[in-house]
């Protein structure tokens, strides 16, 4: 009977290729959209990584307990064994130093003396080894409105708004004053090589990017960072996986009777960013579950159809003899088969198009009138293992249901009018 | 041997608020090999009447026995397997499932009877041979003649041999000749596999065929006229 149902199905297209078809859309949808959104919402979740926390950050417990003032006095002091260790230890991981910094910018004329003034705040990045991730992570080169990126010691960066509040030319030089990591007045001058767009009020407003060479040279403190970030490779963050590691870090390096000691936190434990992924994680559930759910409207809608459509030849078999029961079970096979193979087809298609705009992503900065160093300019999709199984929700769960409502017709069905209904 | 009693059969339809009584105390029995039909204007009553003996529909009062079996305490599983092992049902129109072959048609009866695969083809091939259609086993629905659709009808109704056919207005979707080969292939297989035939028609060309003719009027019998060996 199997083998009969099979080349029923295979031979009327409209009871299988045209539902497969039907079923693999609406999984492939469900999957690319779900796939889709964890991408965006993780794009959301990657400026404030890329900026501010990292998938997980080190600094020293005292440097964190002040972290808004940024006290470079308490930041980490031999950063660089430091790193070496994590980068032999995590090789899953990218590492890479910072220092924070704020001072005021002071912009002389050309008989050195002032011309403006004004608070700044920066970052002391890795701009000059070419293993440094901090290039592509800031999209530093996309981002820059004037000049070049700085290719000399001394060359920095700063925010488009700022050069124009303070009429800086590009190859003009400003002078930066702070404090040294000793508490001692610190002045040195930089070169502006050129201007960038953060896509941020706040950091356009007076941001400096430096070398983090020359940082550490202006603010007296070698081989020091004020923190030091860690991402993961496919730069995509996991709360469990980061949590493992910065555990595992913390549980060698940090002593609770020594505030120098450094001490690893995931983005979660940041900036009360806990609330904002489960914010989102909910948010996107939520969007993800009405999708899903008008898919599964549809998909049933489908299935309930292919019930209907089949009136004239569920009657002859009723009519013939074949249970009731038999045939709302030979229906329902049907649909799980045609729902499976749907399912599996469009699922196969959604992982496909999601990895691919995963990994390679569509770069939309040709239709961006500005590009930013806060939003990327491509679009990225992020595939997890529920991006495996959703389309079989719409695609196996829906359908079926909704055969198995059509199929209610066939016990509703009063034999005695199927002469009447078979004959016209 | 009677194979169907039929006993003070009362049919009634709930319609617009009333009862509306299709069949009023019917008795008639019907024996083994008997070719007849019920013969009458439209909403006489024969195709109700022909529900009623395929355990279709249950009657709302008196009885009916068809093959031993009490219709109107049959369970609908019951019914459906009293219609599976002993009744073939003819339709007007045709009624084949049209993705599947001539042979595929006419042996599904038995694969819902889960008959072996070497006795389902003999079957199958004795019955295409029966309605005369061996050459076109492998054909579909959609690539055969009205006759032809509705001789593979007649092979599907048979191929179980059944003790009872029913055949509700079997011909009228065809033509003349069409017709008569019909109704000639049944009478031969009425003869040679003595199953009972029992049409409802009011075609002239089935009645001629006919050898007990039941006028049904308003749900009551009329008339029971025995024709003898009919336009055989």
């Amino acid at each position: 009977m199997i083998k009969f149902i099979l080349k029923g199905l295979i031979r009327d297209r409209s009871r299988s290729l045209f539902p497969i078809l039907m079923v693999s859309a609406g999984a492939f949808l469900t999957v690319f959209f779900y796939s889709f959104m964890q991408g965006v919402m993780d794009d959301l979740i990657s400026s404030t990584a890329k900026f501010d926390t990292g998938h997980v950050k080190i600094m020293t417990q005292a440097y964190r307990e002040l972290a808004d003032q940024t006290p470079n006095d308490l930041s980490i002091i031999g950063s660089s064994v430091l790193l070496d260790w994590l980068r032999k230890n995590e090789k899953e991981m990218i590492w890479t130093p910072r220092i924070r910094f704020g001072g005021l910018l002071d912009v002389p004329d050309e008989n050195g003396e002032t011309k403006a003034q004004g608070l700044a705040f920066g970052l002391g990045i890795d701009l000059f080894n070419s293993d440094s991730p901090e290039k592509k992570l800031f999209n530093i080169e996309k981002s820059i409105v004037r000049g070049h990126y700085p290719d000399q010691k001394n060359e920095i960066l700063i925010s488009d708004e700022l050069a124009k509040k303070m009429n800086i030319d590009i190859g003009g030089t400003v002078t930066l004053i702070g404090s040294t990591m000793y508490g001692a007045m610190a002045i040195h001058n930089f070169k502006v090589s050129g201007t960038v767009y953060f896509g941020m009020v706040a950091l356009d407003r007076g941001t400096i990017i430096a070398d983090i060479g020359d940082m550490q040279f202006a603010l007296d403190m070698p081989e020091g960072a004020s923190e030091i970030v860690g991402y993961s490779k496919d730069m995509l963050y996991d709360d469990k996986r980061m949590i493992n590691v910065a555990d595992g870090f913390n549980k060698r390096f940090t002593k609770t009777n020594d505030e120098f000691s450094p001490i690893m936190l995931t983005l979660g434990q940041q900036n009360g960013m806990d609330e904002y992924l489960m914010y989102a994680g909910s948010m996107g559930t939520i969007i993800v579950s009405i999708f899903v759910l008008v898919m599964s409207i549809v998909l049933w809608n489908s299935g309930l159809m292919n019930g209907l459509r089949r009136y004239g030849e569920i009657g002859v078999r009723l009519a013939i003899g074949e249970p009731k029961g038999n045939l709302y079970r030979w229906m329902i096979l049907e649909s799980s088969m045609i729902g499976i193979a749907g399912s599996v087809l469009g699922t196969l298609l959604g992982l496909g198009i999601s990895f691919y705009f995963q990994y390679v992503g569509v770069d939309l900065s040709s239709i961006m009138p500005r590009s930013s160093m806060m939003l990327s300019n491509v679009m990225r999709a992020q595939v997890t293992p529920v991006s495996y199984i959703i389309g079989f929700f719409p695609g196996v769960f829906a359908s079926v249901i909704g055969t198995m409502f059509a199929g209610i017709g066939i016990y509703k069905r009063q034999t005695a009018q199927l002469f009447k209904e078979l004959e016209t | 041997m009677a194979i169907v009693k039929i006993k003070g059969l009362v049919k009634r339809y709930p319609m617009g608020g009333q009862k509306f009584t299709a069949l009023d105390h019917i008795d008639l029995e019907f024996g083994k090999g008997e070719f007849c039909g019920f013969v009458g204007p439209s909403g006489s009553g024969k195709t109700t009447l022909l529900n009623v003996i395929g355990a279709l529909d249950a009657p709302s009062e008196g009885s009916t026995v068809v093959l031993n079996e009490h219709v109107e305490t049959l369970s609908q599983k019951k019914a459906a397997g009293l219609r599976n092992h002993h009744i073939g049902f003819i339709f007007q129109t045709y009624n084949l499932l049209p993705v599947y072959s001539v042979y595929e048609n006419v042996e599904f009866p038995l694969l819902l009877l889960k008959i072996p695969k070497e006795d389902r083809k003999k079957k199958v091939l004795d019955a295409l041979e029966w309605v005369g259609l061996m050459d076109k086993i492998k054909s579909k629905p959609a690539q055969l003649s009205g006759g032809q659709c509705q001789r593979v009808a007649v092979a599907r109704a048979i191929v179980k041999r059944p003790e009872l056919v029913l055949a509700d207005e079997p011909t009228a979707n065809l033509d003349s000749e069409n017709s008569y080969n019909i109704l000639e292939m049944m009478v031969k297989l009425n003869k040679e596999l003595e199953t009972t035939f029992i049409f409802a028609t009011h075609d002239e060309k089935v009645m001629k065929y006919l050898r007990r003719k039941v006028h049904l009027v308003d749900g009551k019998v009329t008339k029971d006229e025995i024709i003898g060996k009919g336009a055989q």
